[in-house]
């Protein structure tokens, strides 16, 4: 865990940089990850951003066909949107747990 | 003044329990429940359509005429405990507000309803996956004749491109296709041909190893067993012309075989009922494995949508847990917070040899003894060949134990912190 100053806010990192906690989550933090990664965020981006955050406090699972049956966006847009990686790169700038498997 | 037969009274107060699926977790609910449940006060019913009781975890070794068919399938009534009624018929519908399950020809009714109905693969939800190449040079193995028709395959192969394919998570052992890509580097190696296969394993994550501890302990597989990886792959379709898979930004990558675990869904019954998500899993809650939506339901194995392993392991777990809450619900009583995903996996690495690992919702895999803190034997997050022979003593387990609702010694339900130790630290 890392301690790291984004957007002005103290904020803790996991080892690959997603936030420990996502509370801690604001707009400007979320568009200096996107920075950092390459991404300027669009109003577009953040509804899908925002669409995940919910679905993460509801409990539920994330998976790119989730975010194409959304009705946000479908799937091709969100490569275009999150380019070489959409799940990983949205779940980092949406400051929600990476998405993983059991190892 | 009418005269009530003491039996008819019984009957008329007898209660209903009705499991949904025979497969690995609603045998061993079965198997739990008619142990702990009066025969007086609650009639057991448990329904699957189907007659043969898979070993599932055995469809790995199959293609690699590692096992044979009569090892991983039997008669699944004779693991349903003699006093709980079992219906071999299809289910059509869940009708939960009026607790009742329509079957093929007849309807029953519960007072507390458990939902084992698994997952299963869906080809058909990606394009091209069931073209003419389907069980020609794209199989699966996550299905009994799938496996079967790659072993006939591998036998006769002589080399060429192998992708091991992930279409999209959740998936049923999430460790197997990796499973596999191990096995096949063994395999063709032992065959003499390995230098003219090429295998590449294909994710839609960002690593084979998605966990910290994972990536920094294992990675050194990939590249000893000349793996190559490509991440970041969702596929779109498949092109049977070119032979290549293509993902939505038009990467493709082209194969000679593709061994493919298609996307997992939940039974259609779910969706039919309207119990469950895009995936046809049961929101379910992680601790109590309670419908969210009806408190009478519970909702156990790979039909739930919690975001533990879906492996017969966390069933046999989340069976421990489920039985004391089931225990607790009709006698009016709070329900366990319990369950946290814990599984405990052997993960085949080729060559005799086996990883272990350990974790829950929570902990990632570290290493550590298993499961006596101090002697092992078995040793967790590293290669050994005892922990193969583990995984191979598993058969026997399943068919003897686990499915009976026997609890395996010395490992408890809970993740347990004994003998773990903390020292990987993960890559930056």
């Amino acid at each position: 865990m890392a301690v790291k100053t984004i957007a002005g806010v103290q904020v803790n990192l996991t080892e690959e940089g997603y936030l420990e906690d996502m509370n801690q989550w604001s707009e400007e933090i979320a568009k200096e990850i996107a920075k950092e990664i390459g991404i300027e965020l669009t109003p577009k981006h953040f509804e899908v951003l925002n669409y995940l955050r919910e679905k993460t406090i509801a409990k539920e699972n994330l998976t790119i066909r989730g975010v194409g049956k959304s009705g946000i966006v479908d799937i091709k847009e969100l490569y275009v949107l999150f380019p070489k990686g959409p799940l990983k790169f949205s779940s980092k700038i949406a400051g929600i747990p990476k998405p993983t498997s059991c190892i | 003044m009418p005269i009530i037969e003491p039996n008819k009274t019984k009957l008329l107060t007898m209660k209903n329990l009705l499991i949904l699926g025979a497969g690995t977790s609603g045998t061993m609910m079965a198997n739990h429940l008619r142990h702990k449940l009066y025969k007086d006060q609650w009639k057991i019913t448990i329904v699957d359509q189907y007659k043969t009781h898979y070993y599932q975890p055995g469809f790995l070794f199959l293609p690699f005429d590692i096992y044979t068919e009569k090892q991983v399938k039997k008669v699944g009534k004779k693991f349903i405990p003699k006093d709980v009624v079992y219906i071999q018929k299809k289910i059509e519908q869940i009708f939960p507000e009026e607790n009742k399950v329509q079957l093929e020809d007849e309807t029953l009714y519960y007072d507390v309803l458990i939902v084992a109905t698994g997952s299963k693969i869906a080809p058909e939800e990606t394009s091209g996956l069931l073209g003419p190449l389907w069980k020609k040079d794209i199989f699966d193995f996550y299905t009994y004749e799938g496996a079967l028709a790659l072993r006939d395959k591998l036998r006769n192969w002589e080399g060429g491109k192998l992708v091991v394919h992930i279409t999209e998570m959740p998936i049923k052992c999430p460790v197997a296709p990796l499973e596999f890509s191990f096995l096949a580097d063994d395999y063709f190696r032992k065959k003499g041909i390995r230098d003219k296969v090429d295998i590449t394993y294909v994710t839609p994550l960002s690593g084979a190893f998605t966990k910290p501890t994972c990536t920094t302990a294992l990675n050194y597989l990939l590249k000893e067993k000349d793996i190559k990886i490509e991440i970041d792959f969702a596929i779109e379709s498949v092109d049977n012309e070119t032979k290549e898979i293509v993902d939505f930004a038009d990467r493709r990558i082209p194969f000679d075989l593709l061994v493919t675990i298609p996307t997992n869904m939940g039974d259609e019954v779910i969706a039919k009922s309207g119990l469950g998500d895009d995936l046809n899993f049961i929101p379910t809650h992680h601790n109590t494995l309670q419908s969210l939506a009806h408190e009478n339901i519970f909702v156990i194995g790979d039909a739930t949508n919690v975001p533990a392993s879906k492996a017969g392991s966390v069933a046999h777990f989340a069976a421990e847990t489920l039985t004391d809450n089931i225990l607790l619900y009709i006698d009016g009583y709070p329900l366990k917070k319990e369950f946290d995903g814990h599984a405990n996996c052997f993960i085949e690495t080729g060559n005799n040899k086996a990883l272990l690992i350990d974790f829950n919702y929570v902990t990632e895999p570290v290493h550590g003894n298993f499961p006596f803190a101090k002697f092992g034997p078995l040793k967790l997050l590293k290669e050994s060949v005892f922990n193969h022979w583990g995984k191979m003593a598993f058969r026997w387990i399943y068919w003897n134990m686990l499915l009976k609702g026997i609890a395996i010694p010395f490992v408890s339900r809970n993740m347990s912190f004994k003998g773990k130790v903390f020292d990987i630290k993960p890559e930056k």
